[in-house]
């Protein structure tokens, strides 16, 4: 049966590029005064409502967006989640 | 005037540099432009085309992502694809590098503040359809005006573009020389401009066309036209053969020589 799920991609930075917003946030991090935080890596969470068959029909079809448009492959690693209930 | 050449000016909502190429070419060259809109799907039989400076669609996900998809995009690709001379200044740039015309991406500046002002800029290569009216070596003043601007790649792609001779515009200071200080952005190996492997394609975040004309105070950026110009009459001499990168067979007009 068709029904609408909602997904969450996070997408983050890939490892190797540099990101220079969580390097700006871990030494704001160090000026408050949080010792030990060794990495900040800032990305974006898109969350989506998506009528599909089933969760892995949904997982399946978000995949796709995030490969042609959400993420760049490029510099960027996505995670997607498709949340129950 | 002379119709040598037509230019397409492509505007996305939220171009903002479409005006300066207009004249560049109109008055800096006595050619003729032309705009083409984001939902068009007719590049009106123009001999370059030119996505221009802005902010398409807000910069909204990644600068040049939506923009990417746009109705006209789809014939600029099977221009550019089929050898047609496409060139990508600033946000151009980084629709170009979402189209994957061009290898890498644009992210933000390293030190995540937007950049507006004159750089020192090195023609790397002057043998290519975009800069044949330089010299290699030539040092140039043009703005830039960016917070995207870092090219990043991988290092197996950056040591492809240095082998290809594609990387034709570097950050470099008023000795000419291509240092930390000199990169307004952290671009990998100071990286301003590179074009395609087959050398119609050209993708750069300074802006020439804001150095094209003499009320600008500057025009180092004017023979980036000028080379196009040339480039369109010598492949018209001989259609069948498709714009490349080979040594030029003329020049056209002054060479941009010492920046000011």
């Amino acid at each position: 049966m068709s029904r609408v799920w909602s997904v969450d991609v996070r997408v983050t930075p890939r490892e190797g590029i540099l990101d220079p917003a969580g390097e700006t946030i871990r030494r704001a991090l160090g000026n408050l005064g949080y010792e030990g935080v060794h990495s900040v890596r800032a990305g974006r969470l898109i969350r989506l409502e998506v009528e599909a068959d089933g969760p892995e029909a949904a997982r399946a079809s978000t995949e796709k967006m995030c490969e042609q448009l959400i993420a760049n492959p490029i510099i960027e690693d996505y995670v997607v989640r498709v949340r129950e209930g | 005037m002379t119709a040598g050449m037509k230019v397409g000016i492509v505007r996305f909502p939220g171009s903002n540099c479409d005006a300066d190429v207009y004249r560049a070419v109109t008055e800096g060259l006595g050619e003729s432009a032309t705009y083409l809109w984001h939902k068009s799907t007719d590049l009106e039989g123009v001999d370059v085309v030119v996505l221009p400076g802005g902010f398409s669609y807000g910069d909204y996900l990644r600068a040049g992502a939506i923009a990417r998809f746009s109705p006209i995009m789809g014939e600029v690709i099977d221009f550019a694809r089929a050898g047609g001379l496409t060139l990508g200044i600033c946000n151009g740039f980084q629709v170009l590098c979402e189209a994957h015309l061009l290898p890498g991406a644009l992210v933000r500046n390293r030190h995540l503040r937007f950049r507006c002002h004159d750089v020192g800029l090195r023609v790397e290569n002057a043998a290519t359809p975009f800069t044949t009216a330089y010299s290699e070596g030539d040092l140039l003043h043009i703005p830039i005006a960016h917070g995207e601007g870092q090219f990043v790649a991988e290092a197996a792609t950056l040591d492809e573009l240095e082998a290809e001779d594609r990387v034709i515009f570097r950050y470099v200071d008023r000795r000419g020389e291509a240092t930390d200080a000199a990169n307004p952005n952290g671009s990998a190996r100071n990286i301003a401009g590179i074009m395609n492997h087959e050398g119609n394609i050209l993708g750069l975040m300074p802006h020439p066309e804001r150095h094209s004309l003499a009320v600008l105070g500057n025009t180092d950026g004017l023979a980036v036209f000028q080379s196009l110009l040339a480039s369109v009459l010598r492949a018209r001499g001989c259609r069948s053969d498709p714009p490349r990168a080979e040594a030029p067979e003329f020049a056209v007009g002054a060479v941009a020589g010492a920046s000011s």
